[in-house]
């Protein structure tokens, strides 16, 4: 190898030097970029939706006309469909992040099951909006109710809620399992003492995310037919007399926010876009405030946690 | 007593991991079961090359590659932003980024993630389609191009989250033996983490692209959803998920041939993804690095 002069190598180490401080350069404008995206998108839709948010839109039904229109049946078909996600999702999901940390043995089912989980993450919603069609609305005739899209919703985020479990389930110290089998306490006994406890911040994190995302997803929602002309709420779920629970909202026809924003979208007419943009900012609200709860919670997890 | 009520919550436990196993089953049942009917109607041969996609016409042609071309462009378009952006950000935050800037960037990418691709389909059919016809005014509403852009912004958080994991996994002894040959911080980047955590990088792209091939919403606000056999981004066209959205705004009957091409549809896209994943698998096994 040639040998060089000092000041070759010095241009040498200046010319690498540069290219540092142009990486880092390029490094700031695609962090940039993604910010000005981030950005646009929302001041885009606050200019072209503020001057229709109001307590009339919030509480409206939808209408042939666009000043007039509301979000109201679309509001309460995505809380009650929520509803539905989170009471399949969180029991199964966390029910199945605990056998598979806690209980299985390694062998081929555990394998299979893990395997099974990460692909399921991988597919398409607007697969499981099919699945949904071909199996709840059609065969175990659901139609196409709340109870169809909360169940199809919940198989969506399952991954979701499984993988948060399992992760937050890990970082608990095996002294801790030790201790507690030390006291003669069973298996279950162990679990839902300590483990379900300690974990139970992290679970939460994973269950307010797969939420997030659900009350966002529209093509499955779409491909079992929801509705998008909802003039009147579903049966209410407490009622006046005994038993006072009703489940006919179960059953009921509805409409959800994405759906009500992907309806407006559509039209050609300027004024029903402004109304996407309003109905799109209230969901793009919701959404960021339960990821930032779900970053928050995670952040002070990390700052709380000792073992 | 206790022995038995031990037994039964662990059958319970169980019961709820095999759950996943009965989605999956389930997927498959209900796209095969369905798939088989429409392919009785429809030889095989003529759903992969006929070159017309008319399933609703009286003169029906089943050609999926007509819906596939509007997938494999904007995908192409889609990953051609997000996987540089994403790699660019990745290795910037794994290995430049002081702290703070970190601390920022990375729940502000997550949030960038979590936004419901349909507000990213107005803002692809309501802003960027606009701002484009601005640069090129013959571009028509629905196109390829702005659709696939948007996407490829959506698609960047997933890359770049994933990749910066695999990144940060790789030892510091690594980086310091680098630093002590004399190397500047982008060799170190560039020759000795990108290639250690190279089976990480390849399932972050491999995310990507299922995620591509499987997004619905922005194609079917933006692209326009006529099926149209082109590789010209600036045109409108059909995806394979933008058709099973049109299908099911229609209301066709359970059972007719229409109904049974959406299912055909999403076998296809099933077993891509599926694909991916295996291949995600295989990559990950074969250049996996342990230390």
């Amino acid at each position: 190898m040639r040998e060089h002069s000092a000041a070759e190598l010095r241009a040498l180490i200046a010319l690498h030097r540069r290219g540092d401080v142009l990486f880092a350069a390029l490094g700031i404008l695609a962090l940039g970029i993604a910010a000005f995206a981030f950005a646009a998108l929302f001041f885009d839709m606050l200019v072209s939706g503020a001057p229709r948010l109001s307590w009339q839109f919030l509480t409206g039904f939808p209408s042939r006309h666009a000043d007039q229109a509301g979000i109201l049946s679309a509001l309460v078909g995505s809380a009650l469909v929520m509803l539905v996600t989170a009471a399949v999702a969180v029991p199964l999901g966390v029910a199945a992040g605990v056998y598979l940390e806690e209980y299985a043995r390694r062998g081929w089912l555990a394998d299979l099951i893990e395997i099974n989980i990460t692909n399921l993450a991988g597919v398409p919603s607007i697969v499981y909006g099919l699945l949904a069609l071909g199996l709840f609305v059609q065969q175990f005739g659901l139609g196409q109710s709340i109870a169809a899209a909360g169940l199809t919703l919940a198989l969506l985020i399952l991954p979701v809620v499984i993988v948060a479990t399992r992760e937050a389930i890990r970082t608990i110290p095996q002294g801790i399992r030790e201790g507690a089998y030390a006291l003669g306490a069973t298996r279950w006994q162990m679990v839902s003492g300590h483990i379900l406890p300690y974990s139970s911040p992290g679970i939460l994190t994973g269950i307010i995310i797969g939420l997030a995302r659900a009350i966002g997803e529209t093509a499955p929602v779409i491909t079992i037919g929801a509705l998008t002309f909802i003039a009147l709420l579903p049966p209410a779920p407490v009622t006046p007399e005994f038993p006072w629970l009703s489940f006919e909202w179960l059953r009921s026809p509805f409409t959800v926010m994405p759906i009500q924003i992907f309806n407006w979208t559509s039209r050609p007419q300027a004024a029903f876009h402004a109304n996407a943009a309003a109905a799109g900012l209230v969901l793009v609200l919701m959404t960021l405030a339960m990821n930032g709860l779900a970053i928050w919670l995670r952040h002070r997890l990390r700052a709380r946690m000792r073992w | 007593m206790r022995f038995w009520r031990e037994r039964l919550i662990e059958a319970a436990l169980l019961a709820a991991a095999l759950a996943t196993i009965a989605t999956t089953l389930g997927i498959v049942y209900i796209l095969v079961k369905e798939s088989v009917v429409f392919f009785q109607h429809v030889p095989l041969w003529q759903f992969l090359t006929d070159r017309q996609w008319t399933p609703l016409f009286a003169d029906a042609h089943f050609g999926i590659v007509v819906l596939l071309s509007g997938t494999l462009v904007s995908s192409a378009i889609a990953l051609a932003i997000a996987i540089p952006m994403g790699t660019v950000i990745a290795m910037y935050l794994a290995e430049f980024a002081p702290f703070r800037v970190r601390e920022v960037a990375k729940p502000l990418l997550e949030l960038l993630g979590g936004i419901p691709t349909i507000v990213y389909g107005y803002f692809a059919l309501l802003f960027v389609t606009p701002l484009l016809q601005w640069f090129y005014p013959a571009l028509p509403g629905f196109n390829l191009l702005s659709a696939g852009i948007v996407m490829g912004i959506m698609i960047v958080p997933y890359v770049s989250s994933l990749a910066e994991d695999a990144m940060r996994a790789v030892p510091m002894s690594l980086r310091e033996g680098s630093y002590a040959m004399g190397a500047t911080r982008f060799q170190t980047a560039a020759k000795i983490v990108v290639p250690a955590a190279f089976s990480g990088i390849a399932s972050a792209y491999i995310l990507g692209i299922s995620r591509a091939v499987g997004e619905t919403m922005i194609l079917a606000v933006a692209a326009g959803m006529q099926p149209n056999l082109t590789l010209n981004p600036l045109e409108p066209a059909a995806t394979i998920t933008a058709y099973i959205v049109q299908v099911a705004l229609g209301d066709l009957p359970h059972g007719s041939i229409g109904y049974q091409t959406i299912f055909a549809a999403g076998l296809t896209l099933l077993l891509f993804t599926l694909a991916c994943n295996v291949l995600g698998h295989v990559l990950r096994r074969k250049y996996r690095e342990a230390y």
